[in-house]
């Protein structure tokens, strides 16, 4: 089993500011297996964001081959960029990015409104996934009864609700106390035991340090790469 | 997405703003409700005219001598002469497309009954007076022609007149003197109200115009058998204008004028008079619309004014959506129907204030109103339509977000 889930080369990407060319990657090519831990580091300017944006399926790159669980998403058109992410990623952010007053379970459920699921099968998994999370006895709380931390996990409950094959974790204890962040990244660590390929970017060393594989991203280029 | 879900999506996001909902539907509220109640209230008025119209005869032609040759009358004075039976007859014999004719000549008099006495006007008419007129006994029937070939000394009276000589007692079969002549009652006429004009036309009698003019009135107007005013009523499915020329071709002839010369008779036709009113009320209509447009038209800006700060407002949440596989045009119909759901919902609070008013209006009197379904039924789809087409753009702008950008949205 040596097939990598994400498989990328010579990956850039180029954004037209006016007059100016902004390379934010410059040829990036790397292989991530099914079932890793991966760390992605460096500092704001990087192109750690743009990488994440590109393996999301949010972005495409303006040139290179970029492969995720078996298709080709350089050629995609955004709609089908957009049923990928629905049915391959699932995405933490930084800010939760609840929807405001509405509970925890239809937020959790969200992602699957999109791919024609039933209500009552929406339900059951979004109910699954926060049970999961540790949040069995707040499914009808709205985010503004949920703290930081229990609203990140509701997060997560949406990020796994549609079985992803990756899960995008950008700065996910960013706006999280430091006990609180530990809580989180436990919950990383054990859906990685369970078998989740993680990919969690990140600018703080210690964060890092709970993956298993550290990408450091500097000037548009991968400068280190350690497990 | 199904339709279902994404109402169901549009309506949690209404119900969550739901103080901004509401501001944003008052426009299309107002619109509509307004419109509902102008349209009702000019439709109940124009019902109201029409009634009075069918009161007079709708298809009615008004023969009198004289008055449209003022200008150029010539001969000595008397020469515009009454008309007479045998006028009446040339028309319901002669000319096509008339279904009815009777000549009217008509008088005071004081009618006696029961010792109580009551003055007012006697008409003397052929026995197709009341087709013409549309106007029928309520007890009682009409008098036979033979009556009227006979001078026979029946009558007929209005309710003002039945009530005041015999107040709640049935006046069928009874005698009344109508100045010397005692006369059989045989009907009394079916109530008419005022005129338009504000004349009481219950308070009145008809009798065989025979009778009238030998008995009662007893006018020398140097012409046999005189009448003051012929009445036609015209065949619905016939040409008005070319009935109407056909009888003034026939009473040039029997008048004896000559080629060129002016007519010393007139022929007016109510229809004409319908005509114009249709006119002005396709006017009013126009109008109306255009108001109805207007008001739609803010109201829609209204909604597009909120739409945009709503997705702009939102914009971080159509990042979300897109990332967790939305396609755009899950999100163009999300607005969509978001602005569809605003709209529809006005209009339906817009339709039943607008009926609240309208029967408001009736209840302080004096205003007739009419609501018609369809009214109801346009008001409801223009302003879905109105949602669509100012909710478009908004929604097409929202759908054209990058994910990235909309995500990193403050």
């Amino acid at each position: 089993m040596t097939a990598s889930l994400i498989h990328c080369r010579d990956l850039t990407r180029v954004y037209k500011m006016g007059e100016n060319e902004v390379h934010a990657l410059r040829g990036v090519s790397v292989d991530i297996r099914r079932g890793e831990y991966v760390a992605i580091m460096g500092p704001s300017g990087s192109g750690k964001s743009t990488f994440m944006n590109m393996i999301g399926a949010l972005d495409r790159p303006t040139s290179g081959t970029l492969e995720i669980d078996g298709e080709r998403l350089e050629a995609m058109k955004p709609d089908e960029l957009a049923a990928f992410r629905g049915k391959r990623v699932g995405f933490v952010f930084q800010q939760f990015n609840l929807l405001p007053r509405t509970p925890a379970l239809e937020n959790a459920a969200l992602p699957l409104v999109y791919s024609g699921i039933s209500a009552a099968e929406r339900k059951r998994r979004a109910e699954t996934r926060l049970r999961q999370v540790g949040l069995g006895e707040r499914m009808d709380h709205h985010p503004s009864q949920l703290s930081g931390g229990q609203q990140q996990r509701v997060a997560i409950a949406r990020a796994l609700v549609n079985d992803p094959a990756i899960l995008l974790a950008d700065e996910p204890t960013g706006a999280l106390d430091s006990q609180t962040s530990e809580e989180i990244l436990q919950i990383f660590g054990q859906l990685n035991r369970d078998g989740m390929t993680i990919i969690l970017v990140t600018h703080e060393q210690e964060v890092a340090e709970h993956a298993k594989r550290q990408i450091v991203f500097r000037d548009g280029e991968i400068v280190e790469d350690r497990t | 997405m199904n339709i279902f879900a994404a109402i169901r999506v549009a309506l949690t996001a209404l119900r969550v703003n739901a103080l901004r909902s509401a501001l944003a539907m008052l426009g299309v509220i107002i619109g509509v409700s307004a419109v509902i109640v102008m349209v009702s209230v000019t439709e109940g008025a124009s019902k109201a005219i029409e009634e009075q119209i069918a009161s007079f005869g709708a298809n009615l032609l008004i023969i009198r001598p004289g008055s449209s040759a003022f200008g150029g009358r010539r001969g000595g004075a008397g020469t515009a002469t009454f008309m007479n039976d045998a006028d009446v007859a040339a028309i319901g014999n002669e000319i096509d497309g008339i279904t009815a004719v009777s000549g009217e000549m008509s008088g005071n008099t004081t009618f006696v009954a029961e010792g109580v006495n009551w003055s007012t006007r006697i008409q003397g008419v052929h026995s197709e007076y009341f087709e013409t007129r549309d106007w029928f006994p309520s007890s009682g029937r009409s008098f036979y022609p033979e009556e009227v070939n006979s001078g026979a000394r029946v009558i007929l009276i209005g309710q003002t007149l039945a009530r005041e000589l015999f107040g709640a007692s049935d006046p069928v079969g009874q005698i009344v003197r109508v100045g010397t002549t005692p006369m059989e009652i045989i009907g009394v006429m079916s109530a008419k109200g005022e005129s338009s004009w504000g004349q009481d036309q219950d308070d009145v009698a008809l009798a065989p115009i025979t009778t009238v003019r030998d008995r009662i009135l007893g006018y020398d107007l140097g012409v046999r058998d005189p009448v003051f005013t012929i009445y036609a009523e015209i065949d619905a499915s016939a040409n008005a204008d070319l009935v109407t020329a056909d009888i003034e071709d026939l009473m040039r002839i029997r008048r004896n004028i000559q080629p060129g010369a002016d007519d010393d008779f007139s022929v007016n036709n109510l229809g004409e008079f319908i005509r114009a009113r249709n006119e002005t009320e396709s006017q009013l209509g126009v109008l109306l619309a255009a108001a109805a447009g207007i008001s739609l038209l803010v109201g829609g800006i209204g909604i597009m004014n909120i739409m945009l700060v709503s997705t702009t407002e939102r914009t971080r949440e159509i990042g979300l959506r897109l990332a967790v596989g939305a396609k755009r045009a899950d999100i163009r119909n999300q607005f969509l129907i978001e602005s569809v759901v605003l709209c529809f919902t006005g209009g339906l609070a817009g339709l039943l204030i607008g009926i609240g008013g309208a029967a408001y209006i009736e209840s302080l009197d004096q205003f007739p109103i009419e609501i018609q379904p369809s009214v109801a039924l346009i008001a409801i789809g223009a302003s879905a339509f109105v949602g669509i087409f100012f909710g478009f753009y908004p929604a097409h702008r929202a759908s054209r977000l990058d994910p990235i950008e909309a995500l990193r949205f403050e």
